[in-house]
């Protein structure tokens, strides 16, 4: 049987007592919300928080909406309602891509955005789809609100900017025009972490790659961001040339380990061909009119 | 910490240790051993319940989680005698052998006709992408989902 360590446990009742309890608790206290990727490690005894705070309540953090020139995701937002999101499929479809192959339905029911993002396991789709959407995610603590580009949320494996006594709470991710977006995974059996995947985003103004952002997940110590091929597809024409000088990139410049979803040359190999679909596939979106405007 | 919330439409409370999972909670707390205990690491669904008519996977919830909420196990299908059309669709159709996964099949596809009740072979086959069956292979759960599906339309119209 896997038990986790023991731990004290408290239901938040608003967002200001979640960060209050944070702050009073220290280093030692961890949020959780679905709790698909957490009590897992708790478990395996991999994660030892000695005080949970349940966050399931704080409904004001679920949700998907426009405002301002970005579509917001709040944090405590589920899966289940990431993969069927309308508005999000319409102006960022590689959600959807990545939703219709991450875990499986009963456990998309539970796991959230804002869990997946900070679990921040190298295999994770949702940083990688975030990362490749140039999101910023709102990170708040007791002193105010600061707001961090996806570049910069990865500070580590497993670890991210969101500091002790803060709690992440929103994703944004900014309308532009122009916009296509694919996510490509490769698993060994439905629901299983990634071999590769690869997530794609694109901006074209009717000729030229205006902007691009591509991102790998299970490759690396953690997700990759192929800031190198961002700015070889910046200023081109899309083409299957340059798909496939980005898709070397993302051969070269990731770091796969051997296990046993594969060996180190498959991995890179895969990485590349994943980049490709995934390029091919958002710029043909963009195209089609899949957009943002 | 004390829990309370509601199985199968009986009020339970209980002191428990935080750290208690759901599944354990239902099967040894309470006493209702109908609901599996597998994997434990969320990928067989043999422990799936419903909470508030989602299906979760009991193992990788926290029974302290679940305070409040209403859960509805395996054991709620059967009343006075009379199967759940999911359930009769299971006998009709073959759709076990040894009758591990049952429940988690049985609570996962319950919840998918409550939601869709003409559910495509692909919508059955996704649903329980997280249930794992290792006898049967899967066709003949499918074949019984079909069955309690049209069995529930027939009921529908005739009613």
């Amino acid at each position: 049987m896997q038990t986790p360590a023991a731990f004290e446990y408290e239901r938040a009742t608003s967002v200001e007592g979640a960060i209050a309890s944070l702050e009073r608790l220290g280093p030692e206290a961890r949020i959780i919300a679905g709790g698909h990727s957490l009590l897992p490690m708790m478990k395996l005894r991999l994660a030892n928080p000695e005080h949970l705070i349940d966050i399931n309540d704080l409904k004001e953090l679920a949700y998907i909406r426009e405002a301002d020139g970005e579509i917001r995701i709040g944090a405590l937002t589920r899966h289940v309602d990431l993969l069927k999101s309308e508005l999000l499929a319409r102006h960022f479809p590689l959600f959807r891509d990545a939703e219709h192959v991450i875990a499986d339905p009963v456990v998309r029911n539970r796991g959230t955005i804002g869990g997946s993002l900070c679990q921040a396991d190298p295999a994770e789709d949702l940083s990688a789809v975030c990362t490749a959407a140039k999101a910023k995610v709102v990170i708040r603590g007791v002193s105010g609100e600061r707001v961090v580009g996806m570049e910069d949320f990865h500070v580590g494996p497993y670890m991210t900017a969101v500091g002790a006594g803060e709690l992440l709470t929103e994703i944004r991710l900014a309308l532009r025009p122009g916009a296509g977006s694919a996510h490509e995974k490769v698993e060994r059996r439905a629901g299983d972490w990634a071999i590769a995947a690869a997530s794609a985003a694109v901006w074209l103004n009717g000729v030229a790659i205006t902007d691009a952002g591509i991102a790998l997940s299970a490759v690396g110590l953690t997700t990759i961001h192929l800031s190198r091929a961002d700015e070889l597809l910046r200023g081109k024409e899309p083409s299957e040339e340059l798909f496939q000088q980005a898709a070397e990139i993302a051969s070269a410049d990731c770091s796969p380990g051997a296990d046993g979803r594969g060996p180190i040359d498959y991995k890179r190999h895969l990485a590349g061909v994943l980049t490709h679909r995934a390029l091919r596939r958002a710029a043909t979106r963009a195209l089609q009119g899949e957009v943002s405007s | 910490m004390n829990v309370s919330m509601t199985i199968n439409g009986e009020r339970v409370s209980h002191d428990v240790e935080p750290r208690l999972l759901l599944v354990h909670y239902i099967r040894e707390t309470v006493g209702l051993t109908g609901t599996h205990w597998g994997c434990d690491t969320s990928n067989c669904g043999a422990c799936v319940v419903l909470i508030d008519g989602e299906p979760v996977k009991s193992c990788t919830t926290l029974a302290a989680m679940a305070d409040g909420h209403e859960i509805r196990t395996v054991e709620s299908l059967e009343v006075d005698g009379r199967l759940d059309p999911i359930q009769m669709g299971f006998h009709e159709r073959h759709a076990l052998q040894c009758g591990f996964c049952t429940p988690g099949m049985l609570m996962t596809t319950r919840a998918l006709l409550d939601e869709n009740p003409d559910p495509s072979d692909l919508e059955i086959r996704t649903a329980i992408s997280g249930a794992i069956c290792r006898c049967t292979g899967y066709k003949n759960i499918v074949s019984a989902v079909q069955w309690a599906a049209q069995y529930e339309a027939a009921a529908k119209r005739g009613a």
